[in-house]
């Protein structure tokens, strides 16, 4: 697993264009490139585009609480945008997404097809949790 | 063997291959510097006395003999490495050795029993994916009637979040005896872990209190990965309602409480990520595949339950245990 970075120059701000997978060997290079990026005084938004991220566990979500953390500090605005509906959950899960702001990308095509395949696979019963009991 | 026993070992044996090159005398080489590596010599130490030894046997030319010191000057390099590697494999037993203890240590911060009722069963299993696990839960018998379950996953593995786990366990224990609410709980442990933990750390937690006179469940939710409620009425899986930030993040934290009535039949199950984060055939396991499989063992024992669900993953995953896998299943009987 790896991960690729790049930043780019926006109003009042830098935006981070991260890809690859990021876990807990590839964190602590993400975190090398956005805590920086927060403490810098003339970064007064990050922004990090997650767009071509295809898995990101609890420690990448750490990496993004330690820069929130930092960011808190400094005045710097840290918003992270385009995940993916799984990474989203996570964000939504942990509740982290209440205190960073986080947008989602349109689900692709074949994120829909792997998902018909698993089903189909495994014949799932939906629980649905909008029903009540 | 000493060192002149070795020499004495080595001459014997290269004097008899010089005499008829057999392989008799090979084998016996190899046994030797199996002992010589055991027992530390260093490689140059061998070629010193393999060109003594070899002048003690035949003539030998002096461009030969010079030769040697050479091949002996390059060995140095290698001792050199042989005694880094050395006292680097020195070093990692004695890591290993400390992680075993510490390993020990950590199963004494979990409970060996789970609480007893004839209503109802707990199940509960947890296997750390390395010798350390970041999976903390635990188990509290508040009187006759009322029992808590708290499960918590700390961020990342190994020593690091077995370190944290001490630190919820001794917090919990002291908030305990004072009974407070599953909000109020979580509340509390979150001013202790904010204030403690590394910046870019934080722990996920499900706490929650059974009263199995009344069969209600009270719990809260810090982060945690939502736990399953089998309703037998109706024959189907919902997931547990929940909401509320990750401990660790931000120091004033008010964690929403929840309240469902359990009836006969009815189970919980609660699991940390472990057990959701798989992959099968290169795609990861979606909520209703672990839902279905939930489903298939409907009607067991609850230790049977939590048993059943870890192989059939274990298996579905290819026998790989990529995180900490523990959960907890609570079952009214009757």
């Amino acid at each position: 697993m790896n991960i690729t970075m790049q930043t780019i120059a926006i109003q009042n701000g830098t935006k981070l264009l991260v890809a690859g997978e990021v876990d807990a060997h590839t964190a602590p290079q993400l975190s090398d490139q956005l805590v920086p990026l927060v403490q810098r005084p003339a970064n007064q938004s990050v922004v990090v585009d997650l767009a071509e991220v295809s898995y990101l566990d609890s420690t990448g979500l750490g990496v993004f609480v330690g820069a929130l953390k930092l960011s808190q500090q400094t005045g710097c605005r840290l918003s992270i945008q385009n995940v993916t509906p799984r990474i989203e959950r996570l964000f939504r899960i942990t509740g982290l997404i209440d205190i960073i702001p986080v947008t989602p990308r349109a689900e692709s095509v074949a994120g829909q097809q792997d998902q018909a395949s698993l089903q189909k696979r495994f014949d799932v019963v939906s629980a649905d949790p909008k029903e009540e009991p | 063997m000493a060192r002149q026993e070795w020499e004495d070992e080595y001459r014997k044996i290269l004097q008899a291959f010089l005499r008829g090159r057999g392989e008799d005398q090979l084998y016996l080489g190899q046994q030797l510097s199996k002992w010589l590596r055991a027992h530390h010599v260093a490689p140059e130490e061998i070629v010193d006395f393999h060109v003594r030894a070899l002048a003690e046997t035949v003539e030998l030319p002096e461009l030969v003999k010079d030769s040697f010191q050479l091949l002996t000057e390059v060995m140095i390099e290698y001792g050199i490495a042989f005694r880094e590697y050395r006292s680097l494999r020195s070093r990692q037993q004695q890591l290993e050795s400390e992680i075993e203890v510490a390993a020990t240590m950590q199963q004494t911060l979990l409970p060996r029993t789970s609480p007893q009722f004839d209503q109802v069963e707990i199940g509960l299993i947890s296997v750390p994916a390395k010798q350390m696990s970041g999976d903390y839960y635990n188990f509290a018998k508040h009187d006759d009637q009322v029992f808590s379950v708290a499960l918590a996953d700390i961020i990342g593995k190994g020593i690091p979040a077995a370190l944290c786990m001490s630190m919820i366990k001794y917090a919990m224990d002291s908030f305990l005896d004072q009974r407070i609410t599953p909000a109020a709980m979580l509340g509390r442990l979150n001013g202790v872990v904010e204030r403690n933990i590394e910046p870019g750390m934080f722990i996920t937690m499900f706490y929650g209190m059974y009263d199995t006179c009344l069969h209600r469940f009270r719990y809260a939710v810090a982060g945690h990965e939502p736990g399953f409620w089998y309703r037998a009425s109706k024959g189907r899986l919902y997931d547990l309602e929940s909401r509320g930030l990750v401990l660790g993040v931000t120091p004033d934290v008010d964690y929403q409480e929840y309240e469902i009535d359990i009836e006969p039949g009815d189970l919980l199950i609660l699991m940390t990520d472990g057990v959701t984060e798989r992959k099968v055939g290169g795609r990861f396991l979606q909520r209703e595949n672990i839902a279905d499989l939930i489903q298939a063992e409907i009607g067991s024992p609850a230790q049977q339950i939590a048993e059943n669900l870890y192989r059939k993953l274990l298996l579905l995953s290819n026998l790989e245990l990529p995180d900490d896998h523990t959960m907890i299943v609570i079952r009214r009987v009757v």
